[in-house]
């Protein structure tokens, strides 16, 4: 169990990254992280999200019809999104306003069925729940560096809008990396986004083959 | 395994989905009012740049009036009728629409203007924002009679107002908006504060 945990950690950080290695749930992950603080609302977001679909597809996993297996799946998925879309609104509003849209298109994210279907349907409730919490925080490490490297690229800040996340004692977390930079428009861009997502696999690629 | 009935697969699905909705219409009804509230208190906060609290004292929220193309909220002191806030839409920006507060003093002067909603690029037209830069500032206490028709327009177009390097089409629209929303009060006022 114990060597089981380990492997299941490891896919999800690592060798199986849901946006590194299966390039799955690119449309958030290429159209929010254009600064850190929107990298980690969509990462927490989308994690929790697969935690709370992968326990909930396999704790009703026998009561599930395999023909109908991936309609059920849509459905749940769908429930939480909308039910995690729901409280954000209420108690995280401005980053809910920062998001936007983007939250609903969770649902259309594949990582999430795809570990429905190929792990929590197949497995035990703890495991599902370690699953999911490993390729979200995958996926959110992704989306982290992606946005890191986008937003000094691109605005020469790091961590600007602190507060929509953390509140107003946050808004001064701002770090100007560069003093006086006037920008790189591209970064900001969704070819900008492409291009880094390149280089990441490419660099993710590069420290693999050395392992 | 044998194959399920569709009458069973029916079921399933069903179940499922009452079990989903269910859930959804328990969280729906939990979160209702804080999400009311939310959208109350932004929607006030955004009034009230462009229009300070002390000004007025009616219920801004409520005294509201929609003609076509515009929604605008009526500021009054003890029943005399202040201020104007529009809000305004213009399509001519670089990408798309640009949504726009816009706060004008029953003498014809701007109070102030907000952008609300755009989608101009980042880095050039964005610059609209207050976060990014203090452009809009430049339209308070500007007013119609003070100026004439030409010289509401970016300086490109023989105007008055500054257009930023590199982006024309944003400041463009704004000014020519704020100038036709401010006509529109101009010839309107009594039916909008009837």
């Amino acid at each position: 169990m114990a060597n089981n945990t380990q492997t299941i950690i490891r896919n999800g950080l690592w060798q199986n990254n849901q946006a590194l290695v299966a390039l799955l749930g690119l449309c958030p992950l290429l159209a929010v992280s254009n600064t850190v603080i929107n990298s980690l609302g969509l990462g927490i977001a989308t994690t929790l999200t697969l935690v709370l679909s992968n326990g909930l597809v396999s704790s009703l996993r026998r009561y599930i019809l395999p023909e109908i297996r991936l309609p059920l799946f849509v459905l749940m998925i769908a429930g939480i999104v909308t039910i995690i879309e729901l409280l954000m609104n209420a108690w995280f509003y401005e980053l809910y306003k920062t998001l936007g849209i983007f939250i609903p298109l969770i649902v259309t994210n594949c990582a999430i069925i795809g570990r429905a279907e190929v792990f929590a349907s197949k497995n035990r409730i703890l495991p599902s729940l370690i699953d999911g919490l490993a390729m979200g925080l995958g996926f959110s490490f992704a989306l982290l560096l992606l946005g890191a490297f986008r937003e000094v690229l691109g605005a020469g800040t790091l961590f600007s809008q602190a507060d929509l996340l953390f509140g107003e004692a946050a808004s001064h977390w701002q770090i100007n990396v560069f003093d006086d930079y006037s920008g790189m428009l591209l970064a900001l861009l969704p070819p900008g986004a492409f291009i880094a997502l390149g280089l990441l696999v490419a660099a993710k690629n590069a420290i693999s083959s050395k392992l | 395994m044998k194959p399920s009935s569709p009458a069973n697969a029916a079921l399933h699905i069903g179940l499922f989905s009452f079990m989903i909705v269910g859930l959804v219409t328990l969280v729906f009804h939990a979160t209702k009012d804080k999400i009311a509230n939310n959208e109350r208190q932004t929607l006030i906060s955004s009034l009230q740049t462009v229009l300070p609290q002390d000004s007025y004292d009616n219920d801004l929220l409520n005294d509201v009036i929609k003609i076509q193309p515009y929604t605008i909220y009526r500021a009054r002191k003890t029943n005399q009728p202040i201020a104007a806030i529009f809000i305004s839409t213009t399509p001519h920006g670089y990408n798309g629409d640009i949504r726009l507060l816009i706060g004008i003093n029953i003498d014809g002067k701007i109070t102030a203007i907000r952008v609300l909603k755009h989608k101009e690029t980042p880095g050039l037209g964005d610059k609209i924002e207050i976060k990014k830069s203090d452009w809009v500032l430049g339209f308070k206490h500007k007013s119609l009679s003070d100026m004439s028709s030409a010289q509401w327009a970016v300086k490109q177009d023989g105007g008055s107002f500054d257009q930023f390097t590199g982006a024309t089409i944003t400041p463009r629209a704004i000014v020519n908006e704020v100038k036709k929303t401010g006509l529109f009060f101009q010839q309107n006022q009594q039916v909008i504060f009837q």
